[in-house]
């Protein structure tokens, strides 16, 4: 398994060169490597349907108890088989619609490398290692979303997918640590095994409610529905394989795959059929207002999506047999569903489905994979999505409302196949803003494949109920289940409820101009509801930024460095205060000879004068008796270099700061800030000073630790033959250092110079128009 | 003795903080020179100071003799004396820059002379009562 995930990820490396070199071709031999992968996963079937997950194990973290531990049980399978084998088609298709694109080397890495990383989440055994590759879908998908990147909307739309689910992620992320500590393990097949452990501990609402988060964010539900029908901004193939077959479905799985270990609770039960049931709800209601093929499709899947969550809720043995095959179903209808609307898109030039029809003559291919697929959506025999629709209307047969609301969900379906899969290719009078011809093969071959795949499979369920179907509904169990499906159940209630159905949704398809319009005109603008809470969340955070930092970070380097002293000071003090870093302060005044006294006065005077002063001279004097009251100190305590040096720099310092003060004017030092400023400055300042004087204080007081200046005591003439031991340990042990230094000050001295020569090109004419003006001042 | 030597390096830090914190650039530039001279001084004192004999290995012997100053100290302020001398000049002739480009020294109306690029004369902005 990790060679396969690898591979992927090989092959995602790759993909650009290989496109970079085939060109138009490149899409039949890079779906090759997810062909092989559904050859990998279904290997894999008889052993898995036989009850022997694939288990493999590699310590990657050890100190914390992460591996990368990977198990193929038939849940993993399932989503194994639709993310490889629908990545082929994916693949194909890919390079059809975005043949002669400049960025489709670009795109098959990103396609890769998300399928690798979904991948990744269906087979991972540890929960820390799901969430990475939770949140490489989610990168990857903000990429694809984001794709034809010069579009201002679509990059929102990308930025707005990934606040959503990269935030729901990291409410994952601690629900899992919540559950990793409870369990002692994350090691998901572990957790599976002792759900009481889980269940009865006093965290396991609230972990149950941040994972629980991050798979609504993920899979759409509300109310964080509005990402999913934004991120049609992808082109055709990414709605097809990520927003429609695969990564969305990633919320749903997560949420069958821990359902053994949570679920069968009152809390699990509410949450999710609450949840899942208000999303079919407003999903079904928003689709009434669409016109879009791809924002229809959109909705549709976000009705389907919680319809899923709604049986897993559920959780009884019908329910989850329900959802298992209504997933299958979808993936295999909602892929080519898309991938038609995106052909239509691409040969005909519009998806506004108003505005198309007839395209049947110039289209009969993709008309016949779309109509088929479309059948299945509208939950029609002989298709396999009429056999999911039956199960889920068997699997909620105890709870009329959800029934009810699903019956409503189940008609809309239907309008939103006739919308995308008869109306834009029937009839005679042919409506495309282009004139319309039929796909490439690369675009047919995936839709076509996949729907006749959900014909075969709706004929003869017998294909897939021992192999795939009965092993992933045992592996949402937790215990294995033997069940049939049949095309045919006979005169059952759920068979009375599709026909009922099937009428309400042919009464609106057909009714559907003349409603839709008034419907459009009266809500189409009105933004409620969680879009308008996240776009007025949005606003908000823009502002308050705007705030802080405009106030954190004025146009003023006053504003800066006032609140950056007094931040230090008040936080170096307060925890030298608080954590008793001060207690070692001594204060013993004594030791001290008159002379010393003299240059100690002197120093403080000539620093009150700097501080003082308005006149330039007197300020320069005094910072140069400073340097030379600080040079003193160095010879008293018996640091000659230390003396000579302050000596020679101080000298140099006034000089180069006379010769700019002297191109300043004499005012160059008047105009303070208001006095309640400097009160504040001062306060500061004061403080600052009486910190530094106590931490000083306190680190004399303690116990000198001599070890290092001992050893160069010892090795300064043994080891590098030098008598002045200062000046071995600059150019000898810490001569890396010195080096820097010189190196730093040569930075330095470049810097000086290239502003001054600046100064001398920009033209004589500017400085000498300018300097009589700086005089007169 | 380290007790006064304390005071001294608290108020220098003292005049340093308050300049850094003023409007006029030069004042900064000053309040870093400040800042520069407090920190040697402060390593110097925290390092031990002693008036003993400086840290010379005399003819002869091959590790000092009787008690000699702290060379570590010494030896860090060395470097952190030719920085500062560094980072003052640039500091400095960068102010001037400033000054001639945009005609004002003062911190609060720098930007806004960013965005004109002619350059004003003189510091009418100074005149303005404090």
């Amino acid at each position: 398994m990790l060679i396969a995930l690898l591979l992927a990820f090989g092959a995602a490396l790759v993909a650009p060169w290989v496109t970079g070199r085939l060109g138009r071709s490149a899409g039949w031999l890079l779906a090759l490597l997810p062909a092989g992968l559904t050859l990998y996963f279904l290997s894999l079937g008889p052993r898995v349907a036989a009850g022997e997950p694939l288990v493999q194990r590699v310590s990657w973290v050890p100190q914390l108890g992460v591996e990368l531990a990977f198990r193929v049980d038939g849940l993993a399978l399932l989503f194994g088989l639709l993310i490889a084998g629908i990545g082929t088609f994916v693949a194909v298709y890919a390079g059809g619609y975005l043949a002669g694109d400049r960025q489709l080397p670009r795109f098959y890495l990103l396609l890769f490398s998300f399928m690798a990383a979904m991948l990744g989440v269906v087979t991972s055994d540890d929960l820390i290692l799901l969430f990475v590759f939770w949140e490489l879908t989610s990168i990857t998908s903000f990429f694809l979303i984001g794709f034809q990147h010069e579009s201002e909307e679509s990059r929102a739309n990308a930025l707005q997918g990934l606040f959503v689910t990269a935030g729901g992620g990291l409410a994952m992320l601690a629900g899992f640590v919540l559950l990793g500590s409870m369990a002692g393990t994350y090691r998901i097949s572990e957790l599976l095994a002792s759900p009481a452990v889980l269940v009865e501990h006093p965290a396991y609402p609230l972990a149950l409610a941040l994972v629980a988060l991050g798979a609504f964010t993920k899979s759409a539900q509300w109310p964080f529905h509005f990402w999913l029908p934004n991120a049609m901004a992808a082109p055709a193939p990414v709605s097809s394989y990520l927003h429609s077959a695969t990564m969305v479905k990633a919320g749903v799985y997560l949420l069958a795959r821990l359902a053994p270990a949570l679920g069968g609770t009152p809390q699990w039960f509410w949450l999710l059929t609450l949840v899942g049931g208000a999303t079919v709800l407003a999903a079904t209601l928003l689709t009434l207002l669409q016109r879009d093929s791809k924002r229809l499709l959109a909705y549709s899947t976000i009705v389907a999506l919680g319809t899923m969550v709604l049986l897993i809720g559920v959780g009884t043995p019908a329910a989850i047999k329900a959802m298992v095959v209504f997933l299958f179903a979808h993936a295999l209808y909602k892929a080519p569903l898309f991938m038609a609307a995106g052909s239509v898109d691409h040969e005909a030039g519009s998806r506004d489905v108003t505005r198309l029809a007839g395209l049947g003559r110039s289209m009969p291919w993709t008309w016949l994979a779309a109509g088929l697929a479309g059948i299945s959506a509208a939950g029609l025999p002989p298709m396999l999505g009429f056999i999911g629709k039956e199960l889920a209307y068997e699997g909620l047969m105890g709870a009329p409302w959800l029934l009810a609301g699903l019956i409503a969900a189940g008609a809309v379906l239907l309008l939103v196949a006739v919308q995308v899969a008869w109306v834009p290719f029937a009839g005679r009078t042919v409506r495309a803003p282009k004139a319309p011809h039929e796909a490439p093969p690369s675009m047919l071959v995936g839709p076509l494949a996949l729907a006749a795949l959900g014909l075969t499979f709706g004929l003869v369920p017998g294909l897939v109920q021992d192999g795939l179907m009965r092993p992933a509904a045992a592996a949402v169990l937790g215990a294995p289940y033997a069940f049939d499906l049949y095309l045919w159940h006979g005169l059952t209630l759920a068979l009375g409820l599709s026909l009922l159905t099937v009428s309400l949704g042919v009464a609106l398809a057909a009714t559907w101009r003349r409603w839709q319009p008034l419907l459009l005109a009266r809500f189409g603008g009105v933004r409620v509801g969680p879009v308008a809470v996240y776009e007025g969340g949005w606003r908000w955070l823009l502002r308050f930024a705007a705030l802080q930092t405009r106030f954190v970070q004025s146009d003023d380097l006053r504003h800066h460095l006032t609140i950056i002293v007094a931040f230090t000071v008040a936080l170096t003090g307060g925890v030298a205060l608080w954590r008793g870093g001060l207690e070692s302060m001594v204060w013993a005044p004594s030791g001290a000879y008159l002379h010393e006294f003299l240059y100690f006065a002197v120093i403080l005077l000539a620093t009150a004068t700097v501080v003082r002063s308005h006149s330039r001279l007197v300020v320069i004097t005094s910072l140069g008796v400073v340097g030379f009251g600080v040079a003193f100190v160095f010879v008293l305590f018996a640091a000659p270099d230390l003396a000579i040096t302050q000596f020679l720099v101080d000298t140099l310092v006034v000089i180069i700061a006379a010769l700019v003060l002297i191109r300043l004017p004499s005012s160059a030092l008047r105009g303070e800030g208001g006095r309640d400023i400097r009160w504040l400055s001062g306060a500061v300042a004061i403080a600052g000073g009486a910190l530094i004087t106590g931490l000083l204080l306190a680190v004399t007081g303690l116990p000198f630790d001599g070890a290092l200046t001992r050893f160069f005591e010892a090795n300064s003439y043994p080891a590098a033959n030098g008598r002045n031991i200062v000046n071995v340990i600059l150019v000898d042990f810490r001569a890396v250092d010195t080096l820097a230094e010189v190196v730093v000050l040569a930075v330095a001295a470049g810097g000086v110079g290239a502003l001054l020569r600046r100064r001398l090109g920009r033209g004589d004419a500017d400085a000498a128009r300018r300097e009589p003006d700086g005089g007169a001042q | 003795m380290e007790a006064y030597l304390a005071v001294v390096v608290g108020a220098v830090f003292a005049g340093g903080f308050y300049l850094v914190m003023q409007r006029n650039l030069l004042r900064f530039v000053f309040g870093l020179i400040l800042l520069s001279s407090g920190v040697n001084l402060l390593v110097f004192t925290a390092g031990g100071i002693s008036r003993g004999a400086p840290p010379i290995i005399p003819e002869g012997a091959s590790v000092p003799v009787g008690e000699v100053a702290n060379a570590l100290p010494q030896a860090l302020i060395l470097t952190a004396i030719v920085i500062g001398f560094g980072l003052t000049v640039f500091a400095m002739v960068l102010l001037l820059r400033v000054y001639e480009r945009l005609g004002t020294l003062r911190t609060d109306r720098l930007t806004a002379h960013l965005d004109d690029p002619q350059p004003v004369a003189g510091l009418p902005d100074d005149e303005a009562p404090a």
